[in-house]
This record gives C-alpha cells, sequence and structure tokens, in this order.
C-alpha cells in the first residue's frame, strides 16, 4: 500500500494512509500516515465503534491539508480494547511449533511451484 | 512508554516466521530516502476523496487462474460486500465482520454531509498484496492511478489491513 501512495503522490496525487503497521510504512517512505496501533485488521476502528471510525476518517482528512511535508506520521489516541496481551500474537513463533512450521513451509512451497508450472490452484 | 506498549515490529516478526517456515531469503522491504509529497490543489470541502482497500472482492474475481491478485474496483453504492479471508491480519485478537472497520465508506459520507469534504467518489479501487514490489510499482500502482483519475478524485485514504 505504502508504493501504491508514493506512486500516486508522484503523480500529483495527495494521499493518507492509515494503518497499523508503523514500521513497515515508515521504513518504506510515505507522505502521510495516521498511524492507529491496533491489531492488524481495523485500521480504521474497533469493529462496530462507528463513533471511532468516524473521528479516525476525520483525522485523516485533516492531515491532507495540514500535512507540510513529506514522511508525516500522525498517531491516533485511541487504543486497543482492554487486551494487554494482543502485541505478542500475530505471527509468534512457537519453538514448540518448529515441525508443524516446516510443514507449513513445505505445503506453500510446493503450491507455489505447481502455480508457477500453470496447476489452476 | 514500557516496553510492552511499543508498536509491533512486523518486520522482525515476518523475517522470524518465514524463517520458521524453512524459507532462507529473508522479504527485503521497499525502502526508499526520497518520498514524493503532493499538496491538495483545492480546499477540502471541494476535494473529491478515492478510496483504496487490501481487501478482495466477495468472490474473488480479483484471482488470475495462477492465483495472482489483480486491481479490482467496487461501487461505494449500494454498499459492498468484501472479502478478507487470504489477507493477512490478527485472526487471534480481531475480526474484519465490519467493513468499516477497515473500509470506511460510510464514514467518509458522513464526512461529506457535514460538509468537511466535497464527495466521495462513486467506486473504490482494491490494491493487490503481494511478495513483487515489481509488480506493485509497474502495473498496479499505475492501474489504482488510472481509475482514481477516471473518477476525477482529487486525494485518496487507503487503508491496508
Amino acid at each position: 500500500m505504502s508504493l501504491v501512495a508514493r506512486h500516486l503522490e508522484a503523480n500529483g496525487l495527495p494521499t493518507v494512509i492509515v494503518g497499523s503497521a508503523l514500521d513497515i510504512v515508515e521504513h518504506c517512505g510515505v507522505p502521510r500516515f495516521l498511524f492507529n496501533d491496533f491489531p492488524l485488521g481495523n485500521p480504521i476502528g474497533h469493529p462496530d465503534r462507528q463513533d471511532m471510525q468516524r473521528e479516525v476518517v476525520r483525522m485523516a482528512l485533516g492531515l491532507l491539508e495540514t500535512a507540510s511535508g513529506p514522511r508525516t506520521t500522525v498517531v491516533s489516541p485511541f487504543a486497543w480494547k482492554d487486551d494487554p496481551e494482543w502485541r505478542g500474537r500475530y505471527g509468534r513463533v512457537d519453538p514448540a511449533e518448529r515441525d508443524r512450521l516446516i510443514a507449513v513451509g513445505e505445503e506453500r512451497r510446493k503450491y507455489r511451484d505447481g502455480l508457477k508450472q500453470g496447476k489452476a490452484p | 512508554m514500557s516496553r510492552n506498549a511499543e508498536p509491533v515490529r512486523y518486520m522482525d516478526r515476518t523475517r522470524d516466521y518465514y524463517r520458521a517456515l524453512g524459507y532462507d531469503k529473508d522479504y527485503a522491504w521497499a525502502h526508499f530516502e526520497d518520498v514524493p509529497f503532493a499538496r491538495l490543489a483545492k480546499p477540502l470541502r471541494e476535494s473529491r476523496l478515492g478510496l483504496v482497500t487490501t481487501a478482495h472482492p466477495a468472490d474473488k474475481s480479483n484471482h488470475d487462474a495462477k492465483g495472482v491478485r489483480h486491481v479490482w474496483s467496487g461501487d461505494v453504492e449500494p454498499l459492498p460486500v468484501v472479502n478478507t479471508d487470504s489477507l493477512a491480519w490478527d485472526r487471534e485478537s480481531t475480526h474484519t465482520r465490519d467493513r468499516e472497520s477497515f473500509l470506511p465508506i460510510e464514514a467518509v459520507s458522513g464526512w461529506v454531509r457535514e460538509g468537511l469534504l466535497g464527495s466521495l467518489a462513486p467506486h473504490f479501487h482494491g490494491a493487490p498484496t503481494g511478495y513483487s514490489q515489481r509488480k506493485t510499482n509497474e502495473m498496479d500502482a499505475p492501474e489504482i492511478l488510472a481509475r482514481l483519475r477516471e473518477d476525477r478524485v482529487d486525494a485518496v485514504l487507503l487503508s491496508a489491513l
């Protein structure tokens, strides 16, 4: 998504990204970024919290007008729910699952090789 | 801020996960020193906004026979049903049953009614997420730009799951 924003901007279209992967977006370098420190999946706000979603959109729209230069990151004031463990979950590698993960990887590589050879998924 | 409350380092997390899957080459995330910047040509209250999402159409018709994902577009009205099954998001911590939590058509429309924003473009556009930065740069991003120009948008809000 960061690459798309850069391309649009290079062609004269102002953009704002709203997202939750701060490191990836800032590593790439984008014009305007509104960061919500939430689990991946709900960058605009908690599910079914229209009040929060509206406010996040308002902040993103505001950034289109107020950012004075590229790499403008604004951190939204909203926090995730009462769930202190969420940051440790996504994509974690549990050593006890080593063999299962290797098998998942093997399966993926076979699937990809099949696609490259023209087999329909 | 306690160490616990630092933003998740997704690049590290992804690298460790793929190593555990047995991939021997780490993914090289896109990185640039220079960042382009364009200003709004007119006030927000007169501007038309386009939306870009990473979600898929409900029928996954953005996938070709080889499973490769392509740019797709949908109407903002009637409100669309989209699919997030094969995207990377935190299934243990949340859910994506509320489309507005990642593709905010109604929230944006609300600000149009309030007069903060001029209008919302009639279509939103789907950006494929994939391994190939070359495909994104050379095919997908130019295609999205062309579609946004067809919609005569003045600014774009992109939200990735």
